[in-house]
């Protein structure tokens, strides 16, 4: 910290509360307008975004969901034709990977990691901007090439040859390849930021034994992320450029691989099923507490738990590949390693139990979706430990069973929570409580809508029915299992929609939340619902885990800050001790200008390779100007 | 030749016809193990299932109310106790998986095998032999006898399929550049159902292969029937059938030995009409199905590289009667 002070330096402790908070609103808000909205660095508007703009996304990845079980309803229907089925399914999966589900958890961490760590704003709120507006563009990409039947119909996992230049002919598995590039720049940077934000910004005194079961749940996340993402940006862009350049990366006939592919994408593909999920159980360790009137059991198990997941999730990925023929020994192994995924989960299990069998809980909707997440992930978890096993996946592989087993992991095991994580954190986000009756319709509906959909799939994959068939002949005998789980599909589809009813009813009708509604412990509950643009007036300053618990009457603070520019405090990794007083960016529409600039080389790349070669130079530009020092001394401080 | 019992087996499958191609009707050695290790595995999820549910519906109904200090050392104890069970648990689950792949890699030296290649929509098998002219092609449907290991040797002309037959056995990926291979043996005759498993393209729901297992005589006897040439035609009509044949497009890319037709694109029709189904599982083998299928293969299986040949009436009579005929 600099002991000399200009004559404008303006600090926090100089100032009382009325003059401080509007001092800071000052310094903090995002101006009002379009040039406003497009600028904004606010992590809470930018993750607010972030998280409706993935909703969107789970609504139009249902519908797709919903078209294909129109057309599975009866055997050999002609409601969808193969060709616009194989878009469907390919842009089903896709979306829902790529668009809903990490763009989602990682939404949440953008909104709530600062909040919940104690800090003004996330770490590199530029970088964060940018992300925002690449993802929003790899998604309109992905949904415009729908919409024009240009849609992927290769599957989300776009195997070659199938996807290679010869069997794959026009832009639709560019379309899918690029579109990778697009959320996989999003979700590297927000990881940075996250981890950034985790490790050095935490208010004084949360030593890495006192941060919030989510935060380390998204450090967790965030650094798989950087190391798993990487091999599907190396698989995808090998695919673009045989495809376009006539590489031959896959093309076993010159000397390529057909199974590089494979493991490429899977060593990214299985960790990508913990990048959606650990957030999730982060979420339920969270909330639990809350409901169950005590502090969570285990917390360094389950810290020990989440990183013992993150680390095992990157030595599955040949369970993907059973049945492709690696030598039986290598194989072996993964089983080994597949099963033994199951003991940190089920570590987490145990003491969630022992959470809810010590304490009071109360039966609020967060907790009835938690409840769901133990029904639904369960099972799902279960059936992970068989397709697990070499010699049962051999049959059960790319059958419905397989369909069924993911989604109750996926969206039993993080869909749920995160419907609970909606309800809970709604009134932080909004200020407005979402309704508790409808909230009960919501779970029960779900929870019986998906169990009546997805369960009857796992019989189906037994009996023979593989995946991605957009037919199957009468005789096969599967049309009246196949009719039950399409009109089931119909409930949990009602479930989603009155969520989504109640979302923008509350919004404008919920009753007033306050600072702590659900009396919870953690720090993003100590400031207004929403939070002020700066969300804390003085940084916290934390004594213990659920500091909110601990000192319910005032929280003690640090002072010392300026108000009148946008400072917030770097502390040390593990204790963190206070170190230095960080300048925090401000507004900028550069962020923007460069992502549209990044976006139209990559979409122009599709088309021709040149198009990366001239694109450099608008890029290089917007991230000049975005960089460009503005020579004020607070700026080089 | 008439084949009583397997009419038989035929009508029972149809009756039954949900489970020609099930996992859970084991027939052959390698899917009796997998199911009865399927059952293990099953059993004991459902026991865990129940445990955990009714300790979570138990802990929402009992209201104890312990100093948090004497909670966290009883929880302690219960949670590692769980761990503890979950890790014998998942040995023994591990182990039982170990135990249950030896067999399946086993060989055995006196199988019969099967080349069977994957195409864009369709299976084309190749049945070898020491003697060259001993040799030959078929499509879309093999013949095993019973009790004896079968080696099937996987391979794909064009993008990857997967072999999967589940009464028999588990599945086995066909990839482009690489030879895999899987050994079975079905114990008790009957027909049983395949179809692809790998994301193959537009038609992927339409690639079928049908099993027929049948006892060493029978399998002895059709091996020798498709091993001869073409039947010669049986009257006017269906010379007129073998003549379009030779003349039309369809010998560019189908074989039928002992004419001329002579291509290598698409699959080997010499005894197409001892085949049970059409079009790689679509359609039955009928008089009417075939006119149906020569007059619009697109209509009936959207995608496939069968072109529309231009037929009049008659010719797609005579081709179609002609075809059929091929026993």
């Amino acid at each position: 910290m600099s002991d000399e002070r200009p004559p404008h330096d303006l600090r926090d402790t100089m100032l009382a509360e009325a003059s401080l908070a509007h001092g800071l609103t000052r310094t903090w808000r995002t101006p009002a307008g379009l040039l406003g909205a497009l600028s904004t660095v606010d992590h809470k508007i930018i993750g607010r975004r972030y998280i409706a703009t993935a909703f969107v996304f789970l609504a139009l990845g249902g519908i797709l969901g919903l078209l294909m079980r129109w057309q599975l309803a009866r055997p050999e229907a002609r409601v969808i034709g193969p060709d616009l089925y194989n878009q469907i399914f390919t842009v089903h999966g896709t979306n829902m990977m790529f668009l809903f589900a990490v763009p989602v958890m990682e939404a949440f961490a953008v909104y709530l990691v600062p909040l919940m760590v104690g800090t003004r704003n996330i770490a590199f709120p530029r970088l964060n901007a940018f992300s925002y507006w690449v993802y929003l563009a790899g998604g309109i990409l992905l949904w415009v090439a729908f919409i024009l039947d240009t849609g992927p119909d290769v599957g989300w996992f776009a195997y070659v040859p199938l996807s290679g230049p010869q069997y794959a002919a026009g832009k639709r598995a560019d379309i899918w390849a690029q579109m990778i590039t697009f959320t996989e720049i999003s979700a590297l940077a927000v990881a940075v930021e996250i981890v950034v934000t985790v490790l050095k910004q935490r208010a004084p005194g949360m030593s890495l034994n006192r941060v919030p079961l989510f935060v380390w749940s998204m450090l967790v996340t965030s650094f798989v992320i950087i190391l798993a993402m990487p091999a599907v940006m190396v698989a995808s862009t090998a695919l673009i450029l045989d495809r376009l350049v006539g590489t031959h990366f896959f093309n076993p006939a010159e000397g390529g691989d057909v199974l590089l592919w494979q493991h490429l994408f899977w060593f990214f593909g299985h960790p990508e099923v913990y990048i959606i999920f650990i957030p999730a159980v982060g979420m339920i360790s969270s909330m639990l507490p809350t409901f169950c009137r005590r502090p969570i059991f285990g917390y360094l198990p389950l810290v020990l738990a989440v990183v013992g997941t993150g680390i095992l999730a990157f030595g599955l990925w040949v369970h993907h590949m059973f049945t492709t023929g690696l030598p039986r020994m290598g194989e072996s192994f993964f089983t080994a390693s597949s099963m033994a995924i199951a003991v940190p989960n089920g570590i987490q299990i145990f003491c969630w139990l022992a959470t809810i069998w010590y304490g009071r809980p109360v039966l609020k909707t967060p907790m009835l979706m938690i409840l769901a997440f133990f029904f639904t992930f369960i099972p799902g978890g279960l059936t992970g430990v068989m397709v697990a096993s070499v010699p049962l996946d051999t049959q059960v592989h790319d059958t419905y069973f397989v369909v069924a087993h993911f989604h109750y992991v996926l969206v039993g095991g993080a869909v749920f929570p995160l419907i609970g994580a909606v309800y809970y954190w709604y009134p932080k986000f909004v200020g407005r409580m979402m309704s508790e009756r409808i909230g009960r319709w919501v779970a029960g509906l779900l929870l019986v809508g998906f169990n009546l959909t997805f369960f009857p799939m796992h019989i189906l994959g037994l009996q023979g029915m593989t995946r991605r068939i957009y037919a199957y002949p009468e005789e096969m005998g599967w049309g009246g299992m196949n009719l039950f789980v399409s009109l089931s599909a119909v409930v949990l589809a009602a479930g989603f929609l009155l969520f989504f009813i109640d979302v923008f009813r509350a919004a404008r009708h919920g009753p007033e939340a306050g600072e702590n509604p659900w009396g919870a412990a953690t720090l993003e509950w100590a400031t207004a619902s929403p939070p002020p643009p700066y969300n804390f007036a003085r940084i916290p300053v934390v004594r213990s885990a659920n500091p909110l618990w601990d000192s319910p009457d005032s929280l003690p603070v640090a002072t010392g800050l300026r108000v009148d520019r946008r400072e917030l405090l770097v502390t040390s990794v593990t204790e963190a001790r206070p170190e230095a007083r960080e300048a925090s960016p401000s507004d900028s529409i550069w962020p923007l200008i460069a992502a549209i600039c990044t976006c139209s080389m990559l979409l122009a790349s599709i088309f021709t390779p040149w198009a990366v070669v001239w694109g450099m130079i608008p890029v290089a530009a917007a991230l000049t100007a975005w960089f460009w020092p503005k020579g004020s001394p607070e700026e080089e401080a | 030749m008439p084949r009583p019992w397997l009419l038989a087996i035929g009508l029972l499958c149809t009756g039954c016809s949900s489970n020609w191609q099930s996992a859970l009707e084991p027939q052959g050695d390698v899917a009796r193990h997998l199911d009865g290790l399927f059952w293990l595995f099953t059993i004991t999820a459902v026991v865990i299932w129940l445990a955990v549910m009714l300790v979570l519906l138990l802990g929402l109904w009992r209201r104890a109310r312990l100093p948090q200090a004497v909670a966290d050392r009883r929880a302690g104890i219960a949670v590692g106790a769980a761990v503890a069970a979950t890790v014998v648990i998942i040995s023994g689950l591990t182990l039982a998986s170990y135990l249950a792949t030896r067999p399946l890699a086993s060989d055995a030296p006196d199988a019969l095998v099967i080349r069977l290649r994957g195409f864009q929509w369709w299976w084309e098998a190749t049945y070898q032999d020491e003697a060259p002219d001993r040799g030959f092609l078929t499509a879309n449907e093999i013949h095993i006898p019973v009790g004896r290991p079968v080696r099937i040797e996987l391979a794909a002309a064009d993008v990857i399929h997967s072999f999967w037959v589940p009464n028999l056995a588990g599945k086995q990926d066909m990839i482009p550049g690489r030879d895999n291979a899987i050994t079975f043996t079905a114990q008790q005759p009957g027909i049983w159902r395949g179809q692809c498993a790998e994301f193959c393209g537009l038609q992927h729901a339409h690639m079928a292969l049908l099993v027929v297992a049948e006892p060493p005589e029978a399998f002895d006897r059709w091996r020798e029937a498709q091993i001869a040439e073409a039947r010669p035609p049986a009257d006017e009509v269906e010379a007129e059938g073998q003549r379009l044949l030779e003349a039309k497009a369809c010998s560019a890319c189908h074989t039928v030995r002992g004419t001329t037709a002579a291509g290598t694109l698409g699959p080997d029709l010499t005894h197409l009409g001892s085949r049970q189904y059409l079009a790689a599982g679509m359609l039955p083998m009928t008089r009417g199905a075939m006119a149906a299928w020569i007059a619009d293969p697109q209509g009936v299986k959207p995608g496939n590289n069968m072109p529309m040949v231009p037929l009049t009436a008659d010719e797609l009579q005579a081709l179609s009667a002609y075809l059929v005929s091929l026993k």
